[in-house]
């Protein structure tokens, strides 16, 4: 038989975990991105010692104070005050949690259910797959803000029902998402030989074929929860959200946008932070795809 | 008793009068023995295959009117008992070895996973055996490839590894789908070489699918040549291969690239392989037959026993004494 060349001796694989962040850090988008992330989730976090008001406070003297570059602002409101004399900046400290939150409960709920039923979808494919695919068919026919609106009239508007109605309308993207890429390993000859080695069905769907349908699940949520911010804001202006006076972005850019005219950064500055975030996030879920789907990798 | 006894197997799928995707296949298999099943695409060896393994999912139906494997019957064994026993006796190597490697898992863990399944081995016990597996499929530094993810190796690497995972519990069948099919032509003579040696030392019985006559002649004693679904050639090798009783096996033969010269260039079969719709009423060969008679065309041969071998022919070859 061959003899091994001396110089194929010693190989040391890069650790996946290296590897990943190797292809993540030769993305600039996904590294600026993540920066303006981990500023949000600071803000998330440390939000009583940042902000320099309380959120709710309201200064009566000072009503739609400019910010302070502005002619007339005042160097307390670093970003002025809303149509109540509340400080903006704290608002919008405070208002991060809330969307970081929402995003984060929301992709939780519809992934973990998610990926269940797509699972199931994908190994049953008899009756309960059908079952579950054409639910899903008849979620997806519903605009989901309509779908997400019907929720929460059910429901009744509130933080805990806003994540509840964003989950539900998230769930048939992963469901279906899960059950295409299971389908798709399912005839791979690895699981015909985890079948043959005896693994029970348990264990093919969640040891042997779930790891490997992972990549796309990944990046769909991220996607996810910058969606949901998106929804979360959209029912919060529609006036279905997280109500008055919390600071989340979306109430607050429903309640100001009456002085649009007379104060701009009302309903600017609100809108600036959904956009900032939304965009990290979804840039951030690029870079994940790329950094995690092998075919995209450039060898090196 | 052999270690592997089918008896009239049968695979259907679709509406009960379908033509079988297998039909009323026999084989025997001796413990320690190399049967090799040739055929061209679509002849039904790899649907074979899966029916003797039970992974033949609905809508496939699987008839038999006996499938043994070391003395018990697969047909009457439930799904647990019939898991432990296939999964430890019974191993498969395929023709994808990148696809029959788990992406997701280190190699050392594969083979751990079914050492750990089927012969209790643990910890550093299961790592010092994947080692010796993987010394024993010849990979070179095999201590830093039990760390090693499938991606990282090359195809014959790959293929090492899935034999290692096969031969792992040791089995006493070893079935080897094509498994040098998608290799490179240096690559695949160290495969069989290291199959047929494991073969030989572990006294393990193999199961041979091949679509390479040369492999075949090299390596097996028992021959099965499949067409549509049907064996129309069992025998012993060299005979068989020497005075093929059957005119496909003689085509198959003749169409060897060795066979041909710079005067006679190679001899093909015209026609394709009978689909669901068009298949013929007499011998299924009978469209494509060069030695076609009216009675091939009337009734379907049975297979039987010929000078060399047994064909399912009513004019065999080279039947004429020496």
């Amino acid at each position: 038989m061959n003899t091994p060349a001396p110089l194929a001796a010693e190989p040391a694989w890069p650790s996946p975990l290296r590897e990943f962040c190797q292809a993540f850090a030769r993305n600039r988008g996904a590294l600026a991105a993540l920066l303006l992330l981990a500023l949000l989730v600071v803000c998330a976090l440390l939000a009583p010692w940042l902000a320099p008001f309380d959120p709710a406070a309201q200064h009566r003297d000072f009503l739609l104070a400019p910010p302070a570059w502005l002619e007339g602002g005042q160097a307390r409101f670093l970003l002025g005050t809303d149509e109540l004399g509340r400080d903006l900046l704290s608002r919008l400290i405070f208002g991060a949690r809330l969307s970081l939150l929402i995003g984060l409960a929301s992709v939780a709920l519809s992934l973990a259910p998610g990926v269940l039923l797509g699972l199931c979808a994908g190994f049953f494919p008899r009756l309960l797959g059908p079952a579950i695919m054409r639910l899903m068919d008849v979620m997806l026919a519903l605009p989901a803000l309509l779908l997400a609106v019907a929720v929460v009239a059910v429901l009744g508007p509130g933080l805990l029902n806003t994540v509840l109605a964003i989950a539900i309308v998230s769930l048939p993207a992963y469901v279906r998402l899960t059950r295409a890429a299971v389908l798709g390993e399912l005839h791979r000859d690895y699981v015909t030989a985890a079948r043959l080695a005896g693994a029970g069905r348990l264990r093919l769907m969640f040891v042997a074929v779930l790891p490997n349908c992972l990549a796309p699940l990944i990046v769909q949520a991220t996607l996810g929860f910058s969606a949901a911010i998106l929804d979360a804001a959209a029912l919060g202006f529609l006036g279905l959200g997280v109500q008055p006076p919390t600071p989340e972005w979306g109430t607050m850019l429903a309640s100001a946008r009456d002085y649009i005219e007379r104060a701009w950064w009302v309903v600017t500055l609100p809108g600036l932070a959904i956009l900032g975030s939304v965009l990290a996030i979804n840039l951030l879920g690029d870079g994940l795809r790329d950094a995690l789907d092998p075919k995209l990798k450039n060898p090196d | 008793m052999s270690l592997l006894e089918i008896d009239n197997l049968s695979v259907r799928y679709g509406p009960a009068d379908a033509p079988p995707v297998v039909d009323d296949l026999d084989l025997r298999l001796e413990a320690g023995e190399v049967l090799a099943i040739v055929g061209e695409s679509g002849s039904g060896k790899s649907q074979a295959l899966l029916a003797l393994l039970g992974l033949v999912d609905p809508p496939g139906r699987v008839a038999a009117e006996r499938l043994h494997f070391a003395g018990h019957d697969l047909l009457a064994l439930g799904e647990r008992q019939r898991r432990r026993l296939l999964g430890k006796e019974l191993a498969m190597v395929f023709q994808d070895p990148l696809a029959a490697l788990d992406p997701s898992y280190r190699v050392g863990f594969q083979l751990a996973e079914v050492l750990r399944q089927h012969l209790g081995l643990r910890g550093a016990a299961a790592r010092r055996r994947a080692l010796e597996l993987l010394e024993q499929v010849e990979i070179p530094a095999a201590a830093s490839r039990l760390d090693a993810y499938p991606h990282q190796l090359s195809g014959g690497m790959a293929q090492r590894v899935a034999i290692a995972l096969a031969i792992a519990a040791e089995p006493r069948l070893l079935i080897a789908d094509e498994p040098t099919t998608a290799l490179d032509v240096t690559i695949q003579a160290q495969i069989l070489e290291l199959l047929l040696n494991l073969q030989r030392e572990h006294g393990m019985a193999l199961l041979l699918i091949s679509h390479d006559l040369a492999v075949v002649a090299e390596c097996a004693s028992q021959v099965c040549v499949m067409y549509a679904g049907q064996a129309v050639e069992v025998g012993a090798l060299p005979g068989l291969f020497d005075a093929p009783a059957h005119p496909y096996t003689e085509a198959l033969l003749a169409a060897l690239p060795e066979a041909g010269t710079a005067r006679h260039p190679l001899r093909g079969l015209p026609g394709s392989v009978p689909g669901r719709h068009d298949r013929p009423a007499g011998c299924l060969l009978s469209p494509r037959c060069a030695y076609v008679q009216d009675d091939c065309r009337a009734r379907r041969p049975p297979l039987d026993a010929k000078r060399q071998s047994r064909a399912r022919c009513f004019h065999p070859r080279n039947q004429e004494t020496p």
